[in-house]
């Protein structure tokens, strides 16, 4: 079986972002570039899946510029075998992303697809269920297990009220959660084993597919700032302006 | 037209969430219309009809809608939508899972976790764990939208009088199937709908020591959550996450003990009307966002503030 790991090149999660002054976005230009922590996850999660002869083979596959060979590079060196890249510059959509990956995996034709949940830099939380959808297969959202079975995964998922658990028939969708494994660091043979290993280029075109957005961004805008307030010397200090200035024990 | 909003439901009643939710699309749209899809949910339904503001109820009973699984209710909730300008969920893990499979289906965009309608088809919502807001215009001719609910006071869960429809299901898609879950139990309110949250950080050293924080909480009838830190630390349960890919919460007072304040973490609380922060760090992060800080080892603070709270 082989696995697709999509993954997408974001703004390193440690660097504070910062909005524009035109407010047509967040200053991309100099700032560190990482891979979508959730994709670090379904990046390890996939290894993991083969190291334990489940998959015979983990495809990386990122949407984006140029750049993000660099992203598809940091899964091969973890131990994807190979790569897919699909040009586009400029902000792509989750529905977008969607319809370019249906496409790859109607092509590779894979068991299992799994996607972060979500990119720390949208916030979107979509690809994977639309992925899905339009697949028409199964999926096992905000994962913290897998366990593979025969036709079927069965998946322990986060909740808002603790944990769930479904099973679900293969090929499926899986989207990951924080804490469904800790991903490795890519050793240096790793990473010079990585430069070797191959990654096809594609365009959205090739795929069928028109990436051009359904929402128009009117404005980007800082979120109003909250103002520190006081220190107080000690829990009675503490009590009494809760009490008496803020009221709201 | 008219909004058709998504209604999350358990043993006859609707969650609270649902309400935000219909506060939200009230200002998308003149009409809103609940779907109760549910086996046996007629309970459901009866109280989805008494929510103020909702003009109808569309309930769809049927054994398939038992356990909330999107490959289920997304088809339905495609076929449904057809009748309306706009579908809305709260964003919730429930919501997260079923809606963006709902817009694929119908071939528009989903727009998430909004907290503004600026109007039926412009609405703000947070990116980069709400260090930006982004205004967006859907050119789509179903808006699907989940809602973060703390931004929208709820409606009235009394004093509406709607009609209810009965509809047919879409059938079992049969590709996956419930199999359990393990939901934590406890008497304290809901974090999500708190009016006062005190969450533990890394600070908290491990998992027994939280039971300092649940001594106050209980005094104030208050939610206990936590960081990520004291989360990925095993101290406990996943679902006390407060934060950019946790629960976002917006208490009247949050009190934030032994957390540093990473940006993921201030993601999920700074809506919060009153915030006190307790730490041993004078330079730690949180008190820059704290209404009222204090200095001072947790171990000692903690059991006093519950002392002074008899």
């Amino acid at each position: 079986m082989k696995v697709l790991v999509p993954v997408k090149r974001v703004i390193d999660y440690n660097v504070k972002v910062r909005v524009k002054a035109d407010q047509t976005g967040v200053e991309l230009a100099n700032v560190k570039m990482s891979m979508n922590p959730f994709d670090e996850i379904a990046v390890e999660e996939a290894i993991r899946m083969k190291e334990a002869g489940k998959a015979a083979e983990v495809v990386a596959v990122s949407v984006g510029p140029a750049q993000a060979q660099e992203t598809i590079r940091t899964a091969l060196a973890m131990g994807a075998d190979r790569g897919i890249h699909v040009l586009h510059d400029g902000e792509v959509e989750p529905l977008a992303v969607a319809k370019m990956l249906k496409a790859l995996v109607e092509k590779e034709q894979p068991g299992i697809v799994i996607l972060g949940k979500q990119a720390i830099d949208d916030d979107c939380n979509q690809t994977g269920q639309m992925l899905s959808a339009l697949l028409g297969w199964s999926q096992a959202t905000f994962a913290s297990k897998v366990e593979i079975g025969d036709g079927e995964l069965t998946v322990t998922r986060e909740v808002d009220g603790g944990l769930e658990t479904v099973k679900v028939k293969t090929p499926a969708i899986v989207t990951t959660d924080l804490r469904l494994n800790e991903p490795r660091y890519a050793s240096l043979p790793n990473i010079m084993k990585a430069k070797k290993k191959p990654i096809d280029q594609s365009t959205p075109a090739e795929l069928g597919v028109d990436p051009a957005p359904r929402l128009a961004t009117l404005k980007v805008t800082e979120p109003p700032k909250r103002q520190g307030g006081v220190k107080v010397a000690d829990v009675a200090e503490l009590v009494s302006k809760l009490k008496n200035e803020a009221k709201v024990i | 037209m008219s909004a058709l909003v998504f209604a999350e439901h358990e043993n006859g009643a609707l969650r609270p969430a649902t309400l935000n939710a219909v506060a939200a699309a009230a200002q998308m749209s003149d009409q809103v219309v609940l779907l109760v899809a549910g086996k046996d949910c007629g309970a459901a339904a009866e109280a989805a009809a008494k929510v103020a503001g909702v003009s109808k109820v569309v309930k769809v009973d049927s054994a398939e809608y038992e356990h909330t699984l999107a490959e289920n209710l997304a088809p339905l909730i495609a076929e449904l939508a057809k009748d309306h300008s706009h579908v809305v969920a709260a964003a919730t893990t429930v919501g997260k899972n079923i809606m963006p499979r709902a817009a694929a289906l119908l071939d528009v965009a989903q727009v998430s976790d909004i907290i503004e309608v600026v109007d039926a088809e412009t609405f703000v919502r947070p990116i980069y764990a709400g260090n930006a807001l982004a205004t967006v215009k859907s050119s789509d001719a179903i808006k699907v939208v989940t809602v973060r609910g703390t931004n929208f006071e709820p409606v009235a869960a009394e004093g509406g009088s709607a009609s209810i429809e009965d509809a047919g299901a879409a059938g079992d898609a049969g590709l996956s199937s419930f199999v359990g879950q393990s939901l934590s139990k406890s008497d304290r309110p809901e974090l999500t709908s708190a009016r006062i949250v005190i969450s533990g950080g890394r600070g908290m050293q491990n998992g027994e020591n939280f039971k300092m924080l649940e001594e106050v909480a209980d005094k104030l009838n208050a939610a206990v959550g936590a960081s990520r830190a004291a989360v990925d630390a095993g101290f406990v349960p996943n679902e006390y996450q407060v934060g950019q890919t946790g629960k976002v919460v917006a208490p009247d007072l949050y009190i934030a003990v032994g957390i540093s304040g990473a940006i993921q973490h201030l993601a999920g609380m700074k809506d919060s009307k009153v915030i006190v922060a307790i730490n041993k760090d004078e330079e730690a992060p949180i008190f820059q966002v704290a209404d009222y800080g204090l200095v001072a080892d947790l171990f000692k603070a903690v059991p006093e503030l519950s002392q002074a709270l008899d």
